[in-house]
């Protein structure tokens, strides 16, 4: 056991936390944003709009992560076409790739977490909401949804665990996320028990306040709920 | 109760104990016979050790490894291992030998032990025909150069250039040859063999070419490639030594050589 290395190199692991955050949030501020009108459009009983809807989650769902980013990141790079236009600029970096990736991956999952919201919603909620007139619209920004997200909290703060947990297959194309600075360490220095231990202590403190957020924020959302009613 | 659970722990954990030095003893008689040697190879890293498209592993590497086995009088079994956890794997017991055209350096010889060297070949960076007209540290500087993950080029990259280049690592070196055909990097360093054979030669690779100075410095390329072993099982470097020897000296070693390469490897 040998910590001094690990103390020696902690300026990797804190520029791969800074990548690790700055990847997992913005690709779950892009996927929930997605996955929002999707959601609606999944509920829809339109075969037309909800079809491609549910191609979408089939396959984003249906195929690992790593596939999907190994399809976007040394896949497209094959073809010679699509290298002449302005995307392969953004195409090129690695860190473009792995955040498209993992938005429209929690985009599929999350989509279909907020679709078992919307269909969950009691039947009484619409009713009131039909009987006081709202048109459809209204009602949906209004009361479903509302209600949906509320329903829906404690699986999507799974879903936000698993988005870090999975970010950490960046390492693989050449993103220094916090994984990726334990492979580093790890190989310089053949010490891959202190490396990757260091990497889950960073990874345990991240879902740590993961956990915490979300405790404060169904204290908000559920406080019809709670027992103390001193609000 | 409490008196009795506990005499159950005390007798479990005397049982597990006795079978425990029992499996390790058995391990000790079995390791100074020395009847089968495994050894781990990559199986990425053309043409000294690849994966043909049936699944076998091939090359330099691959070759040399047999002909030692035999001219050691032992079995050989070839452990397919990913690059970044060859030593750990080693130091683990998944096998008792690497020969993965691991280059012998002072950092691993903290880790490990090593025979030979049974080849030593130059470094060098690659890039796109005519993109480096003079190589030099200020016409690099601000380019991208990709390298393979914990190898003597990571460490000599990082060391000499960290500051000037924006380095990538990647886990194979066929993976380096992807990003550098896509555009993502500018530039390559590995050896300069594997990147003849493994890219330069080969028909995606003609636009490409060597660029800079051969790289020896024996401070990063240390003394040319090695075979690994557990510091424990010192025998094992002593036949391995004398197996490269009996190979140099039998032509079985030019034999190899010349079946992979148009020159002599093993170098001075």
């Amino acid at each position: 056991m040998n910590f001094s290395i690990i103390s020696d190199n902690l300026g990797i692991y804190f520029q791969g936390l800074n990548n690790t955050i700055q990847l997992v949030s913005i690709s779950l501020v892009i996927g929930l944003v997605i996955a929002v009108p999707l959601s609606v459009i999944r509920c829809s009983k339109n075969y037309f709009f909800s079809t491609p809807v549910r191609a979408y989650i089939y396959f984003f769902r249906g195929t690992p992560l790593l596939v999907q980013m190994f399809l976007i990141y040394y896949g497209l790079g094959q073809f010679e076409l699509l290298k002449s236009t302005f995307l392969w600029n953004y195409l090129k970096e690695a860190y473009f790739c792995a955040l498209l990736a993992f938005a429209l991956n929690t985009a599929a999952y999350t989509t279909e977490i907020l679709r078992g919201g919307i269909e969950g919603t009691p039947y009484g909620e619409i009713e009131a909401a039909k009987s006081v007139g709202m048109s459809r619209i209204k009602m949906m920004i209004r009361i479903v949804l509302p209600s949906a997200f509320r329903r829906t909290l404690p699986a999507y703060s799974n879903e936000v665990i698993f988005m870090l947990h999975g970010s950490s297959l960046a390492s693989v194309i050449t993103i220094i996320d916090i994984t990726g600075a334990a492979r580093i360490v790890n190989s310089r220095y053949y010490t891959p028990y202190e490396a990757f231990l260091t990497a889950a202590v960073f990874y345990l403190v991240l879902t740590f306040i993961i956990v915490f957020l979300f405790k404060k924020l169904e204290y908000r959302w559920y406080a019809h709920l709670r027992r103390d009613h001193n609000v | 109760m409490k008196k009795l659970f506990a005499m159950v722990m005390l007798s479990l954990f005397c049982a597990s104990a006795v079978v425990l030095s029992m499996f390790f003893n058995i391990g000790n008689v079995q390791a100074k016979e020395w009847k089968e040697v495994r050894i781990g190879t990559e199986g990425a890293y053309p043409p000294f050790n690849f994966t043909t498209p049936e699944g076998e592993l091939a090359g330099f590497d691959v070759d040399i490894a047999k002909a030692l086995c035999k001219a050691m009088g032992v079995k050989c079994v070839l452990v397919k291992q990913d690059w970044d956890g060859i030593i750990p794997a080693l130091l683990a017991k998944k096998y008792d030998a690497v020969i993965a055209s691991m280059s012998i350096t002072e950092e691993r010889k903290k880790s490990v032990a090593f025979a030979g060297k049974y080849y030593q070949t130059p470094a060098k960076f690659i890039a796109k025909k005519g993109a480096i007209k003079e190589f030099s540290k200020e016409t690099v500087k601000g380019k991208t150069v990709g390298v393979q993950r914990a190898t003597i080029h990571d460490s000599y990259l990082t060391d000499s250039y960290g500051s000037d280049v924006e380095i990538k690592r990647y886990g194979t070196q066929d993976e380096a040859y992807l990003d550098l055909k896509a555009g993502r990097v500018d530039m390559l360093l590995a050896d300069s063999v594997a990147l003849d054979d493994g890219f330069l030669k080969k028909p995606e690779g003609k636009d490409y070419e060597f660029v800079g100075p051969d790289l020896t410095d024996p401070k990063w390329f240390g003394e040319g490639a090695g075979i690994a072993i557990r510091k424990d099982d010192s025998d094992l470097v002593e036949m391995f030594n004398k197996a490269i020897k009996d190979i140099r000296a039998d032509g079985t070693y030019k034999q190899i050589q010349d079946k992979y390469f148009a020159f002599d490897v093993f170098g001075q």
